[in-house]
């Protein structure tokens, strides 16, 4: 079966390095699926979850924003922030959601905006990645 | 010749200075593990930007961006990197030499320069050398926040967008080893001209979703961004190396010290322990 290299990176470390048979993603135009000899395509990278299938393994990665760069034998995922889904916390990130709802009906506060619609966003992506990382165990 | 107390209050001192500087050291040594650490995580990222920055340099885009175009140089603007601490012997002036033996040589060519600072040392230098410094940024601490950086990034990209700067240079203490810190004066924008490789010889293009221009606008601030953090981090572990080696001296310059005073204690003492003695005797004899 032919494969696509795959790199998950973050600016402070990398996350994943390895080989897929399919790579599924959400790009900043909606979600997009990566197979082996997909055309060059620079894209935006949306908050959400990032799935990696080997075979009949799959890893599941959180990414905030960032950048997605295919070439016909290779993948790179260049997140501003990323982990790995099994290592996050559900409790946190709702409390996250909840925070960042606050700040944005908040007229008050500080933060501007686009700033909390971004925080919005980011926070309920990665509870759907948790809850689908749930629904496949 | 000095008297006895005079002597042992100053070899006091010197002790107790030398007990600062070796615990310096220590502290210095295991930052040292931390940073370095802190640059080998961050390594993947810039390399794999770097690699796709590459990758558009080579595709045969219809949009060319703004930071690969060579304009006529008539501003340029130092993004200089310097710790916030001193007692780091001379990493910081070295690099400030270079800073300033560019700006210089550019000014000989009729260019003007500009800086942005990163660090309280580079900004109380060009304080007092004089300068137009165009932003600053201080106190980053062990752990420099990329999000901290984002302002200072801004203000440089916005200027050369606005056509007040024509180029921008990277200056930072690159990592070597633990021994050895080379200053280094690096050309950030127009961004170098890559190597080619096998991807030029055929014609292609990605797709881009959305925008050619403001996806690459992003990937391109990213990449600045990626650089100058790079920069920050590896800046932060030379401060370290260059700290542990300093006060590694100081200790042992603080150790001589005291070996030199310590044999003019005692010659000071057996001179007055002979003195007395030999005013015994001599008061003796009179008797």
């Amino acid at each position: 079966m032919s494969t696509i290299k795959v790199s998950i990176v973050s600016s402070s470390e990398e996350i994943y390095s390895g080989e897929g048979t399919m790579v599924f993603a959400t790009g900043s135009l909606g979600e997009i699926g990566i197979a082996p000899g997909h055309t060059p395509l620079l894209t935006g990278l949306a908050p959400g979850p990032v799935r990696v299938q080997n075979g009949d393994d799959e890893k599941t990665f959180f990414c905030s924003g960032g950048f997605i760069e295919i070439q016909p034998d290779l993948v790179t995922f260049l997140s501003d922030r990323a982990e790995r889904a099994e290592s996050m916390d559900e409790a946190e990130a709702i409390k996250a959601q909840e925070l960042a709802e606050k700040n944005m009906h908040d007229k008050e506060s500080d933060l501007d905006y686009t700033k909390a619609a971004a925080q919005l966003a980011e926070a309920a992506a990665r509870i759907k990645t948790i809850q689908k990382l749930r629904k496949n165990k | 010749m000095a008297n006895t107390k005079e002597v042992r209050k100053q070899i006091a001192s010197i002790k107790s200075t030398q007990k600062i500087t070796s615990a310096m050291e220590m502290v210095a040594a295991s930052k040292i593990k931390k940073t370095q650490n802190e640059m080998q995580l961050g390594r993947p990222y810039s390399e794999k930007i770097k690699e796709v920055i590459s990758h558009i340099a080579n595709s045969s885009s219809e949009y060319s961006h703004p930071f690969y175009e060579h304009r006529e140089t008539k501003k340029a603007c130092f993004l200089v990197v310097s710790s916030d601490k001193g007692l780091c012997g001379g990493l910081n002036i070295n690099l400030f030499k270079q800073v300033i033996s560019k700006s210089a040589e550019l000014k000989a060519r009729g260019i003007e320069s500009s800086f942005a600072l990163i660090g309280l040392k580079a900004a109380s230098f060009f304080k007092s050398v004089g300068g137009d410094v165009v932003a600053n940024v201080q106190k980053l601490g062990d752990k420099p926040d990329p999000d901290a950086l984002i302002g200072l990034t801004k203000t440089v990209l916005d200027l050369h967008r606005n056509g007040e700067v024509d180029q921008v240079y990277l200056c930072g203490n690159g990592f070597v080893n633990t021994m050895t810190q080379e200053p280094k004066v690096e050309q950030l924008i127009p961004l170098p001209a890559e190597e080619t490789d096998e991807l030029t010889a055929t014609h292609w293009d990605y797709i881009y979703e959305p925008e050619a221009q403001e996806l690459l606008e992003g990937l391109m601030t990213r990449y600045i961004e990626s650089l100058i953090y790079h920069a920050v981090i590896e800046n932060s572990a030379c401060e370290q190396a260059a700290k542990m080696l300093a006060m590694k001296n100081a200790t042992e310059n603080a150790g001589d010290l005291i070996k030199e005073l310590e044999l003019l204690y005692n010659n000071v003492r057996q001179a007055a322990i002979t003195q007395e003695l030999s005013e015994i005797v001599g008061g003796a004899a009179a008797v």
